[in-house]
C-alpha cells in the first residue's frame, strides 16, 4: 500500500539537504498553580537516518518533555511552546494543524515508553492492539490486521507468535511486552523512533535483547532512533551521539567516543566520574554534590551552578550559552577549556 | 573495611515457599511459588554480603526473612548465634533490635503524616530501652547530622525532602537502635544518578565509623562491585554462585554469573564492537514451576543430559576457589564492570 503525504511534510523519498528531524531552540512551560515551570529552555539536537541519539539527563532535566514535543503529545494547557521550531525533513511540525500532525504522529514519527504494562490496554488481545495501528491508519481489514500483526510479533522475535496473538497484556513478562509495544511502534515503518527510557524497568538480561532488538530494527530500515535515558552504560552501548541535559537545556552534545574520553562540562565529567570503578575500589567515590535543581525555582545565571566545582563569580549571574568547542561539539560552560584539561585519560 | 572473626548472621537451608490456593470455600493448595528455595551463607561482622540477580530471583523475600518479616517454610536464620527463625514475642523484638532495613523506595516508605523526628524516633517508642523519652529528641538529631541532614530539620515533613534526603532519613532510621547488621534492599535504585554516589558513600563512612555489617540487595552490579567483600548471585530462589567479589567479577563459573556480567552495558563505547555478549534466550521460568534438575538449564547454553535429573550443589569446583552450582562451572573472563 503507498504512503499518502500530508501536503506540506515531504514525503519519505524526498530528497533533502536538511536533517530527518531538528529541534532548534525549543522552549516548553507548564502552567501550574505555583507559577510557570520552565521545563526546557531551548535545546537544539538534530538526527539523521540510522542514527542514534542518545538523550541523557536525570529526572525533571527536560528530556521526557522535548521527546512529547516532537511526537506532539503534550496536554496543552498546562503545556504550551512559547518559541523554538521542531523541524521534521524541513518543515516546522509545530505549524501544521493537528490534522496534519496527526498524519505525522506514529506513521513517520513513532514512540515507545518505558512502562509497557501501562502503555498498553488490558482488555484487547495484543494481536488487537497491534493490528489496529493497520486499521486505523491503513484501514485494514481485520483479517489483514491481525495477519500484520503475527507478522511484527515475528519480527520482534516473539516465540510462537500466531498462538500468542490472541493472549492479553497481562499474559506476557515485562520483557515480552516491551517488545509488543515496539512492535506496535514500527508497524507502520516510522523514519523516526523515539524509546524514552525503553528498558528501565527490566532486568539486564532482558534489557540486553531489547537494545539488541532496537538495533537490528534501526539497521534494517534506517531508521533515526532517539534514545532517552539516565544510563550511562546503555548510552556507550549504542549511541553515535550524545546531548547530556540539564535544568531543561542541553549542557553537552558530542559524538560519544569523544565525551567519553574527554568530557567538556562539569555536569557531564561528574557523571562520569561517579561510576564505581574496578581499580578504585575501596575509595570514595565521586560524588557530584547537592541535587539537583528545582524547576520552580531555578539557580541564577548557570543551573549548574551551585552543585560545580569550576564555579567563579560570572556563572552565577551569567548563563552560558553552548559554546561551540568543536565541528560536532558543545559545551554550555564558560570554563570548558578547564574541564577538558582536568579531565582524565 | 575488614572483616574479622565470628558469622554474626548464619543463614541455612532456608526456604519460602508461597501456596498457591484455589477455591474460595473449599480451598485447597494446587502448588506453591518457590521464592527462597534452600539459601545458606554467613555474614561476619563489618563484612559486606552483596545479593545480585533478577527479578524474581527471591532476593527481596530473602531480606524479609532475615528481616523476621516473613516465616520460612524451614531452614534458619542465626543472629548471634540466637535463632530467629521460630522466635516470637520477646526473643523477637530482642533479635530485631540487631537487624534493620533499608528500603529501595524512600518516596513510599516514609508515612507522609509523620515528622521525620517521629519517623526516625519511632523505634524508640518501641524499645524504649534504648533512648529513654527525654534523650530521643537529642538521639534524632544526632542521628540526622550522623547522616548528613541538618538537625534543625526535625520538624518537617518526607514531601519537604528530595530522594536523596528522603532516603539518608530511611538509613538514619534504620540506625537509631544501633544494629549490628542492616539489610538495603535496593537502596540506590530509585534515585537519580548524581544521587546515587552520595549515598553510596555514606553507606561505606557509616560502616566503618559503627562496624556495621551490609546485607546489600542490588541489581546494579556495578554498584554492588564496588561495595561487596563477597557477592552472592541468586536465580529462581537459589544461589548459584557465591565468593569474594573478585572472585565472581574477574573468575566468574557459573554460566548465569556469565551471561548476567556480560549483558551489563560498559559505560566505556571503546572497543563496544568487539565485547562479547552472551545474550540469553527468554525469561526466568516461573517459580512455581521450576525446570527439574538444574533451574538454569532451560536458558543455559551449556546444559547436557545430567542437568534435568542432577541437581548441581553449591560446593567449591574443580579449578575454581569459590562455590558454584553448576556441573560444568568452569571460570571464563567475562567483561569487567
Amino acid at each position: 500500500m503507498k504512503k499518502t503525504s500530508t501536503p506540506v511534510v515531504p514525503s519519505r523519498e524526498a530528497p533533502g539537504s536538511e536533517p530527518l528531524l531538528a529541534v532548534d531552540n525549543l522552549h516548553v512551560e507548564f502552567v501550574t498553580r505555583q507559577g510557570v515551570v520552565k521545563a526546557v529552555n531551548g535545546v537544539s539536537y538534530s538526527l539523521n537516518a540510522g542514527e542514534t541519539l542518545a538523550v541523557l539527563g536525570e529526572s525533571g532535566s527536560g528530556k521526557s518533555v522535548t521527546a512529547q514535543a516532537i511526537m506532539g503529545i503534550l496536554d496543552s494547557p498546562p503545556a504550551r511552546v512559547p518559541r523554538g521550531e521542531i523541524r521534521f525533513r524541513g518543515t516546522n511540525l509545530l505549524e501544521l494543524s493537528e490534522e496534519a500532525r496527526t498524519q505525522v504522529r506514529g506513521r513517520r514519527i513513532a514512540m515507545i515508553f518505558q512502562d509497557a504494562l501501562s502503555a498498553l490496554n488490558p482488555v484487547f488481545t495484543v494481536g488487537a492492539q497491534i493490528g489496529e495501528m493497520f486499521r486505523v491508519h491503513r484501514g485494514a481489514s481485520k483479517r489483514d490486521a491481525q495477519q500484520k500483526a503475527i507478522e511484527l510479533m515475528d519480527r520482534v522475535r516473539i516465540p510462537a507468535a500466531r498462538q500468542r496473538v490472541h493472549d492479553y497484556p497481562h499474559q506476557f513478562s515485562g520483557g515480552m511486552r516491551q517488545r509488543i509495544m515496539i512492535a506496535m511502534s514500527i508497524a507502520l515503518d516510522p523514519e523516526v523512533l523515539i524509546a524514552d527510557e525503553p528498558t528501565t524497568a527490566l532486568d539486564v538480561t532482558v534489557q540486553a535483547q531489547i537494545m539488541e532488538l532496537l538495533g537490528e530494527l534501526r539497521r534494517e530500515s534506517n531508521m533515526g532512533l532517539i534514545l532517552i535515558t539516565h544510563d550511562l552504560g546503555v548510552v556507550a552501548d549504542v549511541a553515535d551521539k550524545i546531548a547530556v541535559m540539564y535544568g531543561g537545556r542541553i549542557v553537552e552534545n558530542a559524538l560519544v567516543h569523544d565525551i567519553y574520553r574527554r568530557p567538556a562540562h562539569p555536569y557531564a565529567k561528574g557523571l562520569l566520574d561517579s561510576i564505581p570503578r574496578v581499580d578504585l575500589k575501596g575509595q570514595e567515590l565521586y560524588a557530584i554534590k547537592g541535587m539537583p535543581p528545582n524547576l520552580l525555582d531555578m539557580p541564577s545565571g548557570c543551573a549548574f551552578h551551585p552543585r560545580c566545582p569550576y564555579r567563579q563569580d560570572n556563572c552565577v549571574v551569567d548563563a552560558p550559552p553552548l559554546y561551540e568547542i568543536g565541528p560536532t561539539r558543545g559545551s554550555a560552560c564558560h570554563y570548558w577549556r578547564e574541564v577538558l584539561d582536568g579531565s582524565h585519560g | 573495611m575488614a572483616a574479622t572473626g565470628e558469622p554474626i548472621l548464619e543463614v541455612r537451608d532456608l526456604v519460602k515457599h508461597f501456596p498457591l490456593t484455589q477455591g474460595v470455600v473449599l480451598r485447597r493448595q494446587i502448588g506453591a511459588i518457590k521464592a527462597v528455595d534452600g539459601v545458606s551463607f554467613d555474614l561476619r561482622r563489618g563484612e559486606t554480603l552483596g545479593i545480585v540477580g533478577e527479578s524474581g530471583c527471591g532476593k527481596s523475600t530473602l531480606a524479609k526473612l532475615l528481616m523476621a518479616l516473613e516465616r520460612p517454610t524451614s531452614g534458619s536464620v542465626r543472629i548471634n548465634g540466637r535463632e530467629i527463625a521460630d522466635a516470637r514475642r520477646g526473643d523477637l523484638k530482642r533479635a530485631r533490635r540487631n537487624i534493620q532495613m533499608v528500603m529501595q523506595d524512600p518516596y513510599t516508605s516514609l508515612n507522609p503524616r509523620m515528622t521525620v523526628g517521629d519517623i526516625i524516633g519511632e523505634p524508640f517508642e518501641i524499645h524504649k530501652e534504648v533512648a529513654p523519652k527525654g534523650d530521643r529528641r537529642g538521639k534524632v538529631q544526632e542521628l540526622l547530622e550522623v547522616v548528613g541532614l541538618n538537625p534543625d530539620h526535625i520538624n518537617r515533613y518526607p514531601h519537604q525532602f528530595s530522594g536523596g534526603q528522603r532516603q539518608r532519613i530511611g538509613i538514619a532510621r534504620g540506625l537509631a537502635l544501633q544494629p549490628e547488621i542492616i539489610v538495603c534492599d535496593e537502596p540506590v535504585s530509585a534515585l537519580d544518578v548524581s544521587i546515587q554516589a552520595q549515598v553510596v558513600n555514606l553507606l561505606e563512612r557509616l560502616q566503618d565509623e559503627f562496624g556495621l555489617a551490609y546485607v546489600f540487595i542490588a541489581h546494579d552490579l556495578s554498584v554492588v562491585r564496588h561495595i561487596s567483600d563477597r557477592v552472592g548471585v541468586m536465580y529462581l530462589g537459589k544461589m548459584v554462585e557465591i565468593g569474594k567479589d573478585v572472585e565472581i567479577y574477574d573468575r566468574p563459573a557459573h554460566p548465569y554469573t556469565q551471561a548476567l556480567l556480560s549483558a551489563v552495558p560498559v559505560p566505556d563505547p571503546e572497543g563496544r564492537e568487539r565485547r562479547e555478549r552472551i545474550i540469553l534466550q527468554g525469561d526466568p521460568p516461573s517459580p512455581a514451576n521450576p525446570p527439574s534438575g538444574c533451574r538454569f538449564r532451560t536458558r543455559c547454553w551449556k546444559a547436557q543430559e545430567i542437568c534435568s535429573v542432577e541437581e548441581p550443589l553449591l560446593q567449591i569446583r574443580p579449578g575454581t576457589a569459590h562455590a558454584s552450582a553448576c556441573h560444568f562451572a568452569e571460570t571464563h573472563d567475562v567483561i569487567h564492570v
